[in-house]
């Protein structure tokens, strides 16, 4: 098996894999990564959202190989004590009830606020549609995007 | 009559908080618990719950339940908090083991966590805090009538002295049980009733949460397995050569229920799967499919009225002589759980005993089923509780425990199997498809004087006078007065498994009734508002849910354009009315808002109930205007989200949650709003377009 090396969460990062392997199962799997979801395989449903160079990107279909030279930010490394504004806003606006979309809806919003500060409500169902939640937090998701760019903008 | 006994902490609690010394209680509920009627009279509902004390100050409550999301480790642990008088900053909470001689029955279904244990809770946190209280009279001397509580600490009313908890807590426990304690009078709560943030948000929103799907044990090797695509069928042989060559495949098992591909990881494992040749036995299912079963359901619904669920005057009678005679029928299909976390469970089972993580609904069944699967007895399994990703019912099932410890037996090791969503979806046991039909005649005033509710629908769960309770969930209990009532079951298994699923029956049923009730409005050419109030003169609790949630969504003033539409249930002890605001534009439904008003009796944390009204409004709507599943030649056709699409942000209407303020007794949150959605949606649908939606899901389709 190849070594494939990227950056993890702003580390240097090997793995040995196989390299159509998607970049989900090695985070899960391989690395002990877990806080990246596996929803549907098949990018319909978002829970395994990560940062790739930036974009967000489904890792279920991701393969490792794709990623050789790249920098991935998981859920683990959006912030290491959970300060991201994102992150603030979604625990102020008691988002998740379940929680296991939340990893991929909060890497999702994450990266639209970096693309735009203030997003409108038709920037937030564009971006974030591609994320499914069945406990239906979508109503506190939207509002704790806007907090979010809130406490970006200093407006806190 | 609840009972409290103290037990000893180290039969079951070293594994929890090791070393810490404290305070203990457990308590048992009454053998025969009075649950709402519809729902499953649990075989035996003893219900124990713990306080843990550390000296450091840390208040554990080890609670018998299990967390989907529902949040009953926040509500439950403000319970214990409230009558404690404990410091809410420092509580946590655990799950309890397993384990009958304790808790009784241990499981989650049927909105019932707040609803059983409210009482005994209370009085559990009440005796604790008794109990600090006699410890601290003893250490200073002075009548315990001269201490009060507060926030952690008991005080000295003359000195304003202070002892914390965790200095009283060991002194506490070695105190003799006090009987009878009252807890508090609801006038002096100060955490229930406060919407206390969630115990879990931080950890579900910085990915530290760990689930079912993310248990990593030392040697553990991943599972999947491959089963019959139809329901019933069996392993005729197989041809593992292509798989044992993938990379990373360690093995391939044959179990009950399919054959098991083991790997060094999850998706090692689904490669093998690929190319795993199986022949199957089919089985007596191979030529179901939903015509079919819809064609059964038909004529089921045509014969006379099977086995009364409900019964009042004569029905038969009364539409036999009856001038005019209004009849519906009306359809449900199959629809699939769909939680975000596929089904999967961890075992590891060895000669003497086994370990399984389960993100289970049902724990007391799932230690059962290992034990049975893997011949050992119940108490060597160990039921290690995982936070689910979503349950609705679905993790009610233990198929996937059972699965795994068969597996496991075989591998000897801990291993790990997953479900991918094709799985899930192909082998999940589905919220029954039904069919209803309805007949009605109305008086001279255009209000119904006689009504016949005749359901097919496959059979599960439990009987209830003789009819399976959930076939006529939400009709059997229907609040309308109606002179003349006959709720029949007509049968309708269909070979295809299904479960409890959010709000079972009552979620398709209430469809069926609050359209046919709008039908009958609109023959008796009445305000539907007005012709519902009539018929819940009796009903003091869910008319006051209607009236409110008819002000709160300015009924009959809807923006122009936008058109209105009602649905009310009483269930899981709730009384729930929703309006429905909608339009209509080229054939395209825009869902644009729900009002809906609740009156579950005393709320005990209303964050938490505005989360669940709101998630089972939405889940409603995914059933109302989504889902279908078909079967054909005994196969689910649908496989994955692309063909099976969940409501989505950008569908997602503005949702109201109005809050009835109520000293009842509490009611369940989580399946009060799934039911009235759909019939709320296709009455506004009528209102918008004239036409009259039968079937669910409501699709553009059905308004070209």
């Amino acid at each position: 098996m190849p070594s494939i090396k990227f950056t993890l969460n702003g580390k240097p990062q090997t793995v040995d894999a196989v390299p159509e392997m998607p970049l989900l199962w090695v985070l899960r799997d391989t690395l002990s990564m877990t806080g990246t979801k596996f929803g549907c395989g098949m990018a319909m449903c978002g829970a395994c959202t990560v940062h790739i160079n930036g974009d967000a990107v489904r890792s279920c279909i991701t393969q490792i190989q794709s990623v050789a030279g790249k920098s991935v930010t998981t859920i683990e490394g959006l912030s290491a004590d959970g300060s991201h504004p994102v992150q603030v806003a979604w625990i102020e606006n008691d988002v998740p009830q379940c929680g296991y979309c939340q990893s991929g809806q909060i890497m999702s919003a994450a990266s639209l606020l970096s693309k735009k500060a203030q997003p409108t409500d038709a920037d937030i169902d564009e971006a974030m549609r591609g994320n499914i939640c069945r406990c239906g937090t979508y109503g506190h998701i939207r509002a704790a995007i806007h907090r979010a760019a809130e406490l970006k903008g200093g407006k806190a | 009559m609840t009972t409290i006994s103290k037990v000893n902490r180290r039969d079951f609690f070293k594994s929890t908080t090791a070393g810490a010394a404290g305070l203990m209680l457990a308590f048992a509920l009454p053998e025969k618990n009075q649950l709402n009627a519809q729902f499953p009279p649990p075989p035996v509902f003893k219900t124990t719950a713990y306080i843990h004390i550390g000296k450091d100050e840390s208040v554990t409550f080890i609670l018998p339940k299990a967390e989907m999301g529902q949040g009953p480790l926040t509500s439950l642990s403000q319970i214990l908090a409230e009558e404690l008088d404990a410091d809410w900053t420092k509580v946590r909470a655990e799950f309890a083991p397993v384990n009958p001689a304790l808790y009784g029955f241990q499981g989650v279904v049927g909105s019932m966590s707040i609803r059983t244990l409210w009482k005994p809770l209370r009085e559990v946190g009440a005796t604790g805090r008794a109990m600090l209280i006699q410890a601290a009279s003893e250490k200073w001397s002075v009548p315990a009538s001269q201490l009060r509580t507060e926030n952690g600490f008991v005080i000295n009313t003359s000195t304003n002295a202070k002892l914390s908890y965790g200095t009283l807590a060991e002194a506490a426990d070695k105190l003799p049980m006090p009987a009878n304690v009252q807890p508090k009078d609801p006038k002096q709560f100060k955490i229930i009733g406060k919407p206390v943030k969630r115990l879990d948000s931080r950890a579900k929103s910085t990915g530290k949460q760990n689930f079912g799907i993310d248990v990593k044990q030392p040697n553990m090797v991943y599972a999947v397995l491959t089963r019959c695509p139809v329901f019933g069928g069996k392993v005729a042989s197989f041809d593992a050569s292509k798989t044992k060559a993938v990379p990373g495949v360690k093995d391939v098992v044959q179990i009950s229920n399919g054959v098991a591909v083991i790997a060094d990881s999850t998706w090692s494992a689904m490669q093998g799967r690929k190319v795993l040749d199986v022949k199957w036995d089919e089985g007596s299912n191979a030529n179901q499919s939903t015509a079919a079963i819809s064609r059964m359901f038909s004529e089921l619904v045509a014969q006379p009225a099977g086995k009364a669920a409900r019964k009042q005057g004569d029905a038969g009678a009364a539409l036999a002589s009856a001038g005019q005679k209004f009849e519906a029928v009306y359809e449900a299909p199959f629809q699939s759980h769909a939680p975000m976390e596929p089904m999967n469970c961890t075992a590891h089972v060895r000669a003497d005993g086994c370990d399984v993580w389960a993100p289970t609904q049902m724990q007391t069944p799932a230690r059962d089923v290992a034990a049975m699967v893997s011949g050992l007895k119940p108490e060597q399994v160990k039921i290690h509780s995982q936070f689910m990703g979503g349950g609705f019912g679905r993790r009610g099932s233990v198929d996937y425990v059972a699965e795994v410890v068969e597996i496991a037996k075989a591998v000897k090791t801990p291993v790990k199997l997953t479900w991918s969503r094709e799985d899930d979806m192909q082998h999940d046991q589905y919220r029954p498809a039904a069919m209803v039909k309805l007949t009605a005649s109305l008086d001279a005033n255009g209000m119904p004087s006689a009504l016949e509710i005749k359901v097919a629908t496959p059979p599960f769960g439990f009987m209830q006078d003789g009819v399976p309770g959930t076939a006529v969930a939400g009709l059997a209990d229907l609040e309308y007065k109606i002179p003349n009532l006959l709720v029949a079951y007509q049968g309708g298994e269909a070979g295809i498994p299904v479960t409890y699923w959010r709000a079972p029956g009552a979620c398709q049923n209430t469809f069926c009734l609050e359209s046919f009730v709008d039908e009958l409005a609109v023959a008796a050419k009445k305000d539907p508002l007005e012709y519902r109030r009539a018929m819940l003169k009796d009903s003091p609790r869910l008319l006051g849910a209607l009236n409110l949630a008819a002000e709160k969504a300015s009924w009959g003033k809807a923006p122009a354009g936008h058109f209105q539409g009602i649905g009310l249930i009483n269930n899981i002890g709730s009384y729930t009315a929703m309006i429905a605001e909608v339009s209509v534009a080229g054939g395209k439904l825009k869902v644009h808002k729900l009002t809906c008003a609740i009156d579950c009796g005393h709320v005990v944390n209303p964050l938490i109930l505005r989360q669940q009204i709101e998630g089972g409004a939405v889940y409603g709507l995914t059933a109302g205007l989504k889902g279908a599943i078909t079967i054909d030649k005994g196969r689910v056709q649908q496989a994955n989200f692309n063909v099976y699409d969940m409501l989505r942000i950008n569908e997602m209407p503005v949702i109201e949650t109005h809050i009835i303020p109520s000293t009842e007794a509490p009611g369940g949150g989580g399946e009060a709003s799934t039911p009235p959605v759909a019939g709320a949606l296709g009455n506004a649908i009528f209102a918008a377009t004239g036409k009259r939606l039968r079937k669910m899901p409501l699709r553009d389709a059905d308004l070209a």
